[in-house]
């Protein structure tokens, strides 16, 4: 079995963070993982995103549209940009967030709209994250609540992920990063429940 | 120690650190830099920054002379500046082994070009070993130093993003340093290459390679896989896990070693297969190797630029995609953006201002490019910026327009100061900009020069630009800070008209650096006129509201470095509260 796992979001937002997290649970639990990024250019601002792949035998690091099985979204254009990605009995969770690229902010061109909607019909699972992890005591936490979520569902102990959380964060934010990823997790919980 | 998940950049490091590399040395690049940056942090060995990746070169062919194993690292362009010293160093060869990591970037994520390296193992006549994944990193790189010394020459290890930014699980070996050379004893037939000795060495490279293109057909580096037969791949380096993903049944040819490649190897593999193709991205090495010893190739319309995926090449070999959904192409690009509060910002928007022509080069501020600032004319390479400027010049200018060359610290320490000296030299009367932000920012904040800081943190001291600029020769030099928008502009506005070289240093750290961040501000809807001015500085943080046309900040992104507050005229942006305001999107 081979799981593959996007996230995808704007260089800054912590993706690569929540990729690393993600591929020492999937190590942890005894699975071979693999884990592709870019780095430089992209990183500033630009869009980016980082796949995780496990299970017992994997060969690539990269994957191709159809074949992602969860897609976790750190923002509602990234989400649209790679829609095709993900297959099309697969799940995706979207922070329900918008940020504005240059090109939009300096008015060249429109602002897309009905983005939640499309994505909603979709089957979209939407996690604000910027709201939870604020809630959680750290604003900056939001990528280890789309983690808590992306938890939800795969087949991982609670227990391996909050010694990889504990292991992989600054000491002094350990709590509230565990916070954002308990709250997270029973954001999509509650949220796969309602569909 | 069990397994670890490592990068394939991480994982070289660990495999020279095992084969007891001694020393390492490099100049950052993505995706190469981790390399040198992991290896400074393991025990027992000096790593440094070089200023540019020829001197890294030469660097390391002085600890091999004096015996000593040496890792280098670079991008696939850094071995273009370095390929002085690399084909000499192939005819010379090596005391203790060399190894050079070359990392390169098909579908250029993050370069000004996609070359494929392969090229100069063959053009340079070096051994180069092809890793697929981070174990091959750090086993390949094990034994790239035993068979550099083996084989008397200089062995390149070739990554690409996918290898060097790929992590997957490998297990750390113990580190087993080599017994002392015999002692050093002078040898000008080997390591002196005039005329006369360099006849003799070329004549011996020969013979080296052709020992290796035997060893190529019994070393386990490379690797016949048979499955179905009626399909034989020949591949190498990551190509091969998107090739055993896409077609599994296939038959393949790995070659760990791409160069050299024994025909017999590639014989004996195509004898036992119906159908022989290579797959390789980007250039087609591989393809004319096969091609130029003879062998028919069954070819399939593979892409010829750019990466491979698992899905491009079943498509190639005419597999139906699975069942997708449908696509968004309305989405608005997202180009990447010089950072809120960004020193390099206040200088493209005088630069806007003035019309000027402005000759680039690479680093963050090549972003300056981009609308809305759009203040440059060219980017080709490191260090060009200050030669095109001079080049132009010579032209007879750009009209009524002024010509300004604009350069970061590290790219000027790296071989925009050559352009320098060469201009001032022919009586050059260009305006250079030195944006020095204190820091290599583009590749993730490196030392150099410039600023002093070096790898392993050891003390060192700052290159004085002004004391330099002056010892070359050039009167008019000063410094300014950038964020100080009216004196960026006046200096630039001022040094342009002047028929003489000038240099302006804009010395403010980058905004990552800063950690204390002032209060975001915000802008007063009632005073604010529309002029759009503040948009202009294509600082994330402002936007203009779709509804009203007025500017707005977003607090959560601004870090209050007050370069808006200084081009409205309005009185307009105003300081706000503290941020975390989450309110509706
Ligand atoms: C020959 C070569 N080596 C390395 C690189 C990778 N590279 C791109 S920009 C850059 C450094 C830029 O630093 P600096 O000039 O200080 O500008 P900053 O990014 O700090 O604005 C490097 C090393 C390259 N493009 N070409």
């Amino acid at each position: 079995m081979l799981t593959t796992v996007m996230l995808c979001g704007v260089g800054g937002q912590g993706t690569i963070l929540a990729a690393d997290l993600l591929a020492k649970v999937a190590a942890a639990e005894g699975l071979e993982v693999k884990l592709s990024e870019v780095h430089g250019m992209s990183q500033r601002g630009g869009s980016v995103d980082t796949v995780v792949k496990y299970g017992d035998e994997l060969f690539s690091p990269v994957t191709d549209p159809g074949m992602v099985d969860h897609m976790v979204a750190f923002e509602l254009m990234e989400a649209m940009r790679r829609i095709h990605y993900v297959r099309p009995d697969g799940r995706m969770l979207v922070n329900p967030r918008a940020i504005q690229p240059l090109p939009v902010l300096t008015g060249d061109l429109p602002a897309p709209h009905g983005m939640q909607a499309i994505l909603e019909e979709e089957g979209a699972i939407f996690i604000d994250a910027d709201l939870l992890a604020c809630e959680a005591g750290s604003p900056k936490s939001a990528n280890v609540v789309l983690m808590g979520a992306l938890s939800w569902g795969l087949p991982f102990a609670l227990e391996t992920w909050n010694d990889v959380i504990a292991s992989r964060v600054p000491p002094k934010t350990i709590e509230a990063n565990l916070n954002a990823f308990q709250l997270g997790r029973a954001a999509c919980q509650k949220g796969e429940c309602a569909r | 120690m069990g397994r670890i998940l490592l990068s394939g950049n991480e994982s070289v490091a660990q495999g020279a650190w095992e084969a007891g590399a001694v020393v390492g040395v490099g100049y950052p690049g993505t995706p190469s830099t981790e390399t040198l940056a992991h290896f400074a942090r393991l025990p027992d060995v000096y790593a440094e920054w070089a200023s540019n990746e020829k001197v890294a070169l030469e660097v390391a062919a002085g600890v091999s002379l004096a015996g000593g194993r040496v890792l280098v690292a670079m991008k696939h362009v850094g071995l273009n500046v370095a390929s002085d010293p690399l084909l000499t160093l192939a005819y010379t060869g090596v005391r203790g082994g060399l190894v050079i990591l070359v990392a390169d970037d098909p579908g250029m994520h993050s370069s000004q070009n996609e070359q494929d390296s392969h090229n100069y193992a063959a053009f340079a006549r070096v051994p180069m070993l092809d890793p697929c994944d981070s174990a091959e990193a750090m086993a390949f790189t094990r034994e790239a130093f035993g068979l550099s010394e083996r084989f008397d020459v200089p062995v390149l290890v070739r990554s690409t993003v996918r290898v060097s930014h790929a992590k997957s699980l490998v297990e750390p070996g113990s580190r087993a340093v080599p017994d002392d050379q015999p002692a050093y004893k002078t040898n000008p037939a080997k390591w002196v290459m005039m005329p006369a000795m360099a006849k003799q060495r070329r004549l011996d490279l020969d013979r080296r390679i052709d020992e290796l293109t035997a060893f190529s057909r019994e070393t386990t580096l490379n690797r016949a896989e048979y499955r179905d037969t009626s399909l034989g791949v020949v591949c190498s380096g990551v190509t091969y896990l998107h090739v055993r993903e896409a077609l599994p049944d296939a038959s393949v040819l790995k070659l760990g070693l791409s160069f050299p490649v024994s025909p017999d190897l590639i014989s004996e593999f195509a004898e036992k297969v119906d159908r022989l193709v290579v797959v390789e991205e980007a250039d087609g090495f591989l393809g004319r190797t096969l091609l130029a010893m003879g062998f028919s190739l069954d070819s399939v319309p593979l892409p010829t630029s750019g990466e491979l995926t698992p899905g491009s090449i079943r498509q190639a070999f005419g597999f139906e995609p699975p069942p997708l959904r449908e696509a968004d192409t309305s989405m608005p690009p997202r180009p990447p953006l010089m950072c809120p509060g960004c020193p390099h910002r206040p200088v493209f928007n005088a630069l806007r201002k003035l019309r000027a022509v402005v000759t680039g080069d690479i680093g963050c501020y090549t972003l300056g490019a981009l609308r809305p600032l759009a203040a440059m004319d060219s980017c080709v390479c490191m260090g060009a910026s200050i030669s095109m400027a001079h080049g132009a010049e010579l032209a007879g200018g750009m009209g009524d327009r002024p010509i300004v060359a604009v350069i970061g610290d590290s790219t000027f320490a790296h071989t925009g100061v050559n352009g320098l000296i060469s201009s001032v030299y022919n009586a050059g009367t260009s305006t250079v900009a030195i944006l020095d932000n204190r820091i290599t920012a583009m590749t993730g904040h490196q030392g150099n020069p410039v600023n002093g800081i070096t790898l392993q943190k050891r003390p060192s001291h700052e290159v004085d630009l002004i004391a330099l600029c002056k010892a070359l020769g050039i009167e008019r030099v000063r410094v300014v800070d950038p964020h100080d928008l009216e004196a960026a502009e006046d200096a630039l506005r001022e040094e342009v008209t002047h028929e003489e070289m000038s240099v302006i240093i804009f010395k403010a750290p980058c905004a990552l650096l800063v950690k204390d961040k002032g209060d975001p501000y915000a802008v007063d809807e009632e005073a604010c006129t529309k002029c759009g001015l503040c948009i202009k500085l294509g600082c994330p943080a402002i936007g203009k509201n779709e509804q009203t046309s007025k500017a707005y900040i977003d607090t959560a992104v601004c870090v209050g470095c007050g370069q808006c507050v200084q081009v409205c005229r309005y009185g307009a942006i105003v300081h706000s509260g503290p941020a975390c305001d989450l309110g509706g999107v």
